[in-house]
Order: structure tokens, then sequence, then C-alpha cells
């Protein structure tokens, strides 16, 4: 009966372990389609910014490798012949000045929604979430109005008015997740130690949240950075115009695609959102919370 | 240090009363536990002394002072949780100063205070750690540790054992003792272990729906309860209780039970129940007063009227090494009796137990008071 039970046991032992090879080589070949399917686009930009415009043209070259020789001649007219380091410098300015917006307003918001519970918090933090739903082909026809009537069209600090729209019903949407996972004994133990709400706050709350708190700048970064309704149709000087904008409007030209030069600054622009999330990764770890509590 | 004094004090929840006006006079360096099941609302008493509840009606003192619109910072308390409340983020010793951090103390001082907890919690070599590198028992001590610092005047703590395993816990019973005997500083400790509420406090308050049902030194508790509420809280495993009726017989008072088994009450007893005579009522005996029978001297009415005799048949037997606990069923009553480690008697078999009635307990069904 025993050596049953054990030879069983040892079946099972064998068939979970042949499951767990099977569910990894799943794994491994959906990430390998995966990772194909997302860097194929990249690879593109990369492989035909290095091209001559030659063969870029060229109907009978395989597009996947280049042929003809490298050139960095896109790069080099993007960067000395187009306003394009204005535009990134325009895209610096909107986006850390909306990231710092956002961050200041929405953690202060989820701290008052999720912590001090006040008549009608509840349906205020919907509502803000609600607020997240308008989307953007929507809004910014009102908002044309309102960014007129301050005087700000064609001018990037309308971005830093209005970004903010998209980012804070959101980025407070996420801090109140992470603020309600904080136990509620570690405010309890703070108010009795001395600490004051804004003490708090910067203290133990913040600290505590910092992976929600990458999360939402994450965020707040990519919409900025990203955004191209809003300077589209607020935004038509060259000197105020911003990466998404500044470099579709330089490089196509009526019905002249420069293609070599688009990808080139495609690339470009996206350079900073991945070194940022590379570097914010790293900092990005759940479980910050663990020791808080049992657990 | 100071006292903590409760008036009339009143809590409630959308319409649920958690705390229906107790009073409670709690004196300097005291050890008071409240104990209760849960729901009865000893955690948030302490949550009212401590600031982070508002008192709906009633009154709190702490050291002679109303305090119940001072914010818990401003009481001068410090409090232990149950679930630790460590600063994640912070060494032990940043969790230990932090509090005198915030209250703007000397680095000198904040040192010195830091070092001599830790040194009573024998944590000295802890205090660089994140609260996530320390064991369940490390980090319940610095949630000590952070306490005492502050050399508050009333330490709170709400179930600090309650996330230890039992040899942990146990042993953390100890400590916790032994601080309060080092530093003398007020306590009110809650818990739901009577064990530890019997093993620590000076006085016990016991705690139910939200009323104070009795408040004593764990020995009044466990010999003269007031209720049947009291007597079967207090002590593991529970008195037994058994339904009955008190009659006059020829010798006196007898304890008839439902299954017409006659217990003659003790002569010293008689004088306290000649009033609830001919009535129904409750018998209470704790399993340790059920005990073997003795050779020939048990009996109804044996030596000196103390060993009543229960023939009884053994449900369950439990050996727990430095005695034998015995389940058997007794005029419809599941009781528990306490028999030596020697016994060879095994579930199913017959036996004659023991009841000594000079510790009895008559209860009223109607009250639950006990008589």
């Amino acid at each position: 009966m025993a050596g049953v039970s054990a030879s069983e046991v040892l079946f099972k032992g064998a068939s979970s372990r042949r499951d767990r090879r099977w569910a990894l080589v799943a794994s491994y070949a959906c990430l390998i389609v995966f990772v194909i399917f997302f860097l194929f686009p990249p690879y593109y930009m990369l492989v035909t910014s290095l091209k001559t415009n030659a063969e870029i043209a060229a109907l009978n070259t395989n597009p996947w490798i280049i042929e003809q020789g490298m050139t960095s001649a896109h790069y080099v007219h993007l960067l000395t012949e187009t306003a394009f380091l204005t535009f990134f410098k325009n895209t610096v300015i909107v986006t850390v000045c909306v990231v710092a917006i956002t961050m200041v307003v929405s953690v202060l918001a989820a701290y008052a929604l999720s912590r001090l519970k006040f008549w009608g918090s509840g349906l205020l933090a919907t509502g803000i979430f609600l607020t997240y739903l308008v989307p953007d082909s929507l809004l910014f026809i009102p908002l044309f109005k309102i960014v007129g009537a301050l005087g700000l069209l064609n001018s990037y600090w309308s971005l830093v008015l209005v970004y903010p729209t998209l980012t804070v019903p959101f980025c407070t949407w996420i801090m109140i997740g992470y603020f309600a996972s904080i136990p509620r004994e570690l405010d309890e133990a703070a108010l009795i130690d001395g600490a004051n709400h804004m003490q708090m706050l910067l203290k133990v709350f913040i600290p505590v949240a910092l992976p929600g708190l990458i999360a939402a700048t994450i965020f707040a970064f990519t919409v900025s950075w990203a955004a191209f309704i809003y300077p589209m149709a607020y935004l038509y000087s060259t000197d105020q115009l911003v990466l998404t904008v500044g470099t579709v409007t330089t490089l196509i030209r009526g019905d002249v695609f420069h293609w070599g030069g688009l990808m080139a600054g495609a690339l470009l622009a996206a350079a900073p959102p991945v070194i940022l999330y590379a570097f914010l990764m790293d900092y990005y770890i759940a479980g910050l919370t663990s020791g808080a509590t049992k657990g | 240090m100071a006292g903590v004094v409760l008036e009339k004090l009143v809590k409630t929840f959308d319409r649920t009363e958690a705390v229906c006006g107790i009073d409670l006079d709690i004196t300097d360096a005291e050890f008071v536990v409240l104990v209760g099941p849960s729901g009865c609302g000893k955690s948030t008493t302490l949550r009212m002394i401590a600031g982070l509840e508002e008192v709906t009606s009633g009154a709190v003192y702490i050291g002679g002072a109303l305090v119940n619109d001072v914010p818990p910072k401003d009481r001068d308390i410090a409090m232990v949780f149950q679930n630790y409340a460590l600063y994640p983020h912070m060494s032990v010793y940043e969790n230990m100063s932090f509090g005198l951090r915030l209250r703007k103390y000397p680095k000198a001082e904040i040192r010195r205070r830091v070092g001599a907890a830790a040194e009573v919690l024998s944590m000295t070599d802890l205090l660089d750690r994140k609260p996530r590198q320390l064991s369940g028992g490390q980090r319940q001590r610095v949630a000590m540790g952070r306490a005492i610092v502050r050399d508050p005047q009333v330490f709170l703590f709400d179930e600090p054992l309650s996330n230890l395993d039992a040899q942990l816990r146990a042993q953390m019973r100890t400590e916790i003792k032994k601080l309060h005997q080092k530093l003398r500083t007020t306590t009110v400790y809650v818990t739901h272990d009577q064990i530890e509420a019997m093993t620590l406090a000076d006085r016990v308050v016991v705690m139910k729906d939200g009323v104070i049902e009795q408040v004593g030194t764990p020995h009044e508790l466990y010999h003269h309860p007031k209720t049947r509420f009291v007597a079967g809280f207090i002590g593991a495993p529970a008195m037994n209780f058994i339904p009955c009726r008190l009659a006059r017989s020829e010798g006196g008072l007898t304890i008839r039970l439902n299954d017409g088994l006659s217990l003659a009450m003790p002569t010293d007893c008689m004088a306290r129940y000649e009033a609830p005579a001919e009535r129904d009522l409750v018998l209470g005996l704790r399993p340790e007063h059920i005990t073997e029978a003795k050779g020939g001297n048990a009996g109804n009415g044996g030596e000196a009227n103390r060993g009543a005799a229960l023939p009884v048949t053994l449900d369950v037997v439990e050996p727990l090494g430095r005695e034998t606990m015995v389940y058997f069923t007794l005029a419809g009553a599941e009781l528990c009796g306490r028999v030596s480690a020697e016994t060879a008697a095994r579930a199913g078999d017959a036996m004659t137990l023991s009841a000594d009635m000079t510790h009895m307990h008559l209860i009223d069904p109607d009250t639950g008071a006990v008589l």
C-alpha cells in the first residue's frame, strides 16, 4: 500500500515537472512572438533611418536589411538643418512642467481622497476617474476656446495648462490605489509619533508608495511626451512646436515624405522615454511595503 | 507617568453602539488588560484612549487632564499595534527615532534613548536593518522600542502578540511583563487571549458587547467570577456548565441534575444559597475540580462533603503530558474533567469522577449572574 502511494507521489512529481517544462516552453514561445512583434517597428525605423534616400525609394531592394551602405545623412540633416533641437527642448520643458504639476496635484488629491474621509470623498474619487474617460478628441475643441481666451494659442505653455487635464485624473487614481494599500496602522503610528498630515505624506506615504509614484510619473511623462492632437491644434510656429508635431510637419512637405529623416526623428524622439523606463524600472519594484506589517 | 480614567465612555458607529458607557479607573503604573471576544469594544476603547477614535460621549482623562479633544500626538502616549506598523522604508534606528526626530530632540539625546531602548530589548545589533529583514518577534520588539524611546505617560498595546506563533508569544509575554516591571509605566493592553490577560495584568477588565462585565485581579476573576460570561471566558479549558435544580433535602440543600443525579452541597456553602432554593439554576464547575475519585473516599457526601461522585462514560481522552483531560456527557451537557497523566482510561470507558463541590458556582440562568 505504502509502495503504491509512494510511486503515485513520484509519478505526480514527474508529471508536475513535465507540466512545468511545457508551461515554460509555451511561455518562451509566446514571449518570443511578442518580442518580435513589438521590436519590429523600432528595428524597421532604425534600418530605414540608416539607408540612403535612393535605397529607401528603390522598389527592388530588401526592406529589412541595408544593402547599399549605411549613412548618417538623415541624422545630420535632422539635427543641423531642421528645428529638431528646438522641438526637443520645447518637449522637455512641457513634459517636465506637466510631470511636476501632475505629481504634486495628484499626490495631494490622492492623499486627501484616500485618507481624509470627508463628505462626498468617494463620489469625488469616482468623478475624477470618470473625467479621464472623456477622450482627447472631444476635449480639445472646448479647451481650444479656453486656451484662446487665455491668449495661449501658439504657445507651448498652453500644453502645460492642458495636459494635466489628462494626466491628473489617472495619476490620482493610481495613487489612490497605492495609498489605499498602505495599512492604516502606519498612519496611526505616525499620528501618535507626532506627525502632521504633511509630514505623514512626505515621510511615510510617498516613500512607501514609491512604486506607485514611479508608475504615475511614467504615465504622465508618456502622455505629455507623445500627445499629438493638442499640439496639432494649438501650435503652429516652428519655435513653439513639440517633437511629435514638429517632426511630422517639418519632414512631410506636401505629398513628399522624407522617410529617412522621419524615422531618424522618431527614433531620437523615442529615446528619452526608453531611457527613463530603463532607469526607473530598477526602482519600480514590488514589495516595498513588505515588513511594514505582518505578511 | 499618569493614571487613565474613563467616564461613561460611549462610542457609536452608524447607530451601532460599540462601547456603551463604560467607567474605568486605571491608576498610575498599573498594568490593565482589556479582554473579551472580538467585537466586544476593547480595541475601540483603547483607540479612544489613544485619540484614534473620536469619543461619542463621556470623557477620557490622562494624568488628570481631559483629553477628549487632544490629538494623539499631544496625549503623551505610545501605542504598539497588532500588525507592528513599522515604517518599511526606514531602518530599525530610524523607526525607533521617528517620533523623537519629529519632536526635534537633539541628535545626541535621540542616540542615547534609542541605544538604551535597543539595549533593553536586546536589539543593538539590529539597528541598521530594515523591517523586512526581521522576524515577526523582532519586528514586534522594534514596535515596542519605538514606544519605549518616547518615555510616554501611558503605553497602549493593541493585541501585540496575536500575529506571533505560540512559543514566541509566550516569550514576548514575559518580555512585556519584565519591561513593565522595569519601567513602571501605566499600561493598557488589549487582547482576546485570556491567558495573556491573566499572566500580564495587575487588573483584568472583561468586556462583552460594549460593556464591562467585571474588573478584578486575575485571581478574583478566576475564583470569584460575577457572571456566567466571565466564568466561562476566563480559564482554559473553560468552566463546565450543567443545568440543575437547587432542592431542599433532609441534609440541607441538594443540587439535582437533569438526569436525576443528586449532588450534596457542602455545608459551608449552604448559607449562601438558601435564597434561590427550589429554582432551576446552572452549576458551574472548573475542569480541575472534576478529578478521579480516589479509593472509597469519594462518593456522594464523601469525605467532608468534598467529592461528589459522577459516574460517567468518557467520550474523549486528551493526554497533555502533565495531566489528562477527559470529556464526557452528563445531564445533557458536554463536560470536561482533569485527571492524572497516569490514568489508563480510554474513550468509551466507564469511570467515576469526583466533583469538588466546594469550588462550585451557581448561576442564575435568566440574568447570567453568579449567585
